[in-house]
């Protein structure tokens, strides 16, 4: 079970205590408020208590939390947004979601990896782990951006890239590698904010960009916790050592200067004020497009260039 | 029963079912385009470059078909805006010739592709085809060639195509310019493909799924972007016309090596 929903279900039954003396507080003849206040202090304190300092195993469960807001809430939130499918060749892969829109009045080919809220959606978007098919579409989009002049802004949520027979088949490796060159080649703005999960290599294929912005307690990472653990202890079941171990958080990589800016989620997570998360994030790209709108093409490549050039340089 | 007003009205589509018609190209031209519509390329006319004979020449098919569709050939291009917004139209028909390409469809659009680049505005083709036409041979194959260098000459001087496929579209027409544009929006069960239906079942000798080589068929295959009921299409348009508004500008911008970052097809 993830870590943070076991967590929140001490707190459910104090929630519900809150709620219920709230509800009746009217029809009581006595006064509750003073009650009421305590309780909700009591809640407010456990709430810090326990969500106050995440471990990164913790984070990683938060970038899981099955209530997240997921990436097409934030698509859900542009001005305007005309999906764009397919990859013209084999199929439309719904575990990413792109096409035109417009953030805060500005024209722009928006991007987001989507693992489904429902089952039903699950299934349908894969958990969102993309297929060869959806990379292509990504390359494609973010080309079609670089004709059209149109900044590429990109939603980043996956725990990888799919792993699977028919994923090696029409050649997942070249279709992320592809998907990852058209992001460093086109002349236009990119900004690229880790929602949630940012699985590997399925992820950075979303994520060449000239801002990365990650939300607080999204996990950005070179393997899945639990991959790690496979691959260098055969025990999946060390994914919360391999989770400290890996500097898989957002202050960990702005360390790093692999993210250029972490936003803020409430206390509990962004599942707690999910309009209000989504927000923020949207301010905050639309202040990193202001910026990099006035850059010519010619030097913004240049900057993106020796951007990702100096990143893990050996002293 | 469907009364002919009431499908005008309804831009050919039938008030029930929504089955759509095919469209007659001025009526098309006329949906989409806010009002003036200049032509061009109407002087180009065909000849019979193979002579051909059947049961009729090929110039007595051609005439009996000017008699039927009131249209010189079968494809009408020309320049107006939509929204608005300035652009290349080109809409085919498949009343004339089944909306075959030979030399003069081929012809037109080239003419289209070239006008449009000069003057900097985006391309909207409407497509209706059978594909390449027989009568014309070799001659009608290379017009696949002809409409292909000119919008590849176009795109690489950074502007911006869309392509409505509407029913049918196949062969030539499909295997060229059709998907060679950067948006291909399709009307709503039209059915696209390369090789028609019959041409598939007599080789394989098995039958086709119902939905095969429809437009949501291509959708869920991949290949194309979107599919569009009629009355929402020029509103669509005119959407995606407003996203390329700054497609000339970054052509201009760029670096004069700019073909790779502008980076077409893959």
């Amino acid at each position: 079970m993830n870590a943070i929903v076991e967590r929140e279900r001490g707190l459910l039954e104090l929630e519900e205590r809150i709620a219920d003396l709230k509800a009746h507080a009217a029809d009581q003849p006595v006064d509750l408020s003073a009650e009421i206040a305590v309780l909700e202090e009591k809640y407010a304190q456990i709430l810090r208590e326990i969500f106050g300092h995440l471990t990164p195993w913790q984070r990683v469960n938060m970038a899981r939390h099955p209530k997240r807001p997921l990436g097409s809430a934030y698509l859900a939130a542009l001005d305007q947004f005309d999906e764009l499918h397919g990859d013209r060749h084999f199929g439309d892969d719904r575990a990413v979601i792109g096409g035109f829109a417009k953030l805060r009045g500005r024209r722009i080919m928006a991007i987001a990896q989507d693992k489904g809220v429902d089952t039903k959606e699950k299934v349908a978007r894969n958990f969102g782990m993309p297929r060869p098919e959806g990379y292509r579409k990504v390359r494609r989009l973010v080309l079609l951006a670089g004709r059209l002049g149109l900044p590429v802004v990109t939603f980043v949520d996956t725990s990888g890239a799919d792993p699977g027979i028919a994923s090696e088949e029409r050649a997942q490796s070249e279709a992320i590698a592809q998907s990852i060159a058209a992001f460093s080649e086109v002349p236009v703005p990119i900004v690229a904010t880790v929602i949630g999960e940012g699985g590997s290599g399925g992820a950075l294929a979303l994520a060449l960009a000239d801002h990365v912005t990650m939300l607080e307690h999204a996990v950005y990472s070179v393997a899945s916790p639990e991959g790690c653990a496979a691959i260098l202890w055969g025990d999946a079941a060390k994914a919360e050592e391999a989770a400290a171990r890996l500097r898989l958080t957002s202050d960990d990589l702005k360390a790093f200067g692999i993210v250029d800016e972490i936003v803020p989620e409430p206390l509990g997570g962004a599942h707690r004020d999910p309009r209000g998360t989504i927000g923020n994030v949207l301010s905050s790209i639309d202040r990193a497009l202001v910026r990099l709108a006035n850059i010519p093409p010619d030097e913004l490549r240049a900057r993106r260039y020796e951007k990702f050039r100096r990143i893990g340089t050996p002293a | 029963m469907l009364y002919r007003p009431d499908l005008v009205k309804n831009l050919f589509v039938c008030t029930t079912c929504k089955y759509h018609f095919r469209m007659h190209a001025f009526d098309r031209i006329a949906m989409l385009i806010d009002a003036d519509f200049v032509e061009i390329g109407a002087d180009v006319v065909p000849g019979d470059p193979l002579g051909w004979t059947d049961k009729t020449s090929y110039p007595q098919k051609l005439e009996r078909d000017r008699e039927k569709s009131k249209l010189s050939e079968g494809v009408v291009c020309g320049f107006g805006s939509i929204g608005e917004f300035p652009v290349g139209l080109g809409v085919m028909d498949f009343n004339f010739r089944g909306g075959t390409m030979g030399t003069v469809v081929g012809e037109r659009l080239a003419r289209l592709f070239e006008g449009a680049r000069e003057r900097k505005v985006p391309i909207v083709v409407c497509t209706a085809s059978g594909g390449a036409r027989m009568e014309e041979g070799m001659l009608a194959l290379m017009q696949m060639a002809k409409t292909t260098v000119a919008l590849q000459r176009f795109r690489d001087d950074g502007g911006y195509a869309i392509t409505v496929l509407t029913d049918p579209t196949t062969g030539g027409v499909s295997a060229s310019f059709a998907f060679q544009t950067d948006v291909i929006v399709s009307e709503v069960r039209a059915s696209i493909g390369f090789a028609g239906r019959r041409v598939i079942e007599q080789t394989i000798r098995q039958k086709l799924p119902d939905n095969f080589q429809t437009a949501e068929f291509l959708l869920e295959h991949g290949a194309i972007d979107m599919v569009v009921e009629r009355s929402a299409l020029r509103a669509l348009l005119i959407r995606l016309l407003d996203y390329g508004v700054g497609a000339r500008r970054t052509a201009q911008s760029a670096p004069a090596n700019g073909r790779a970052s502008a980076g077409t097809t893959s």
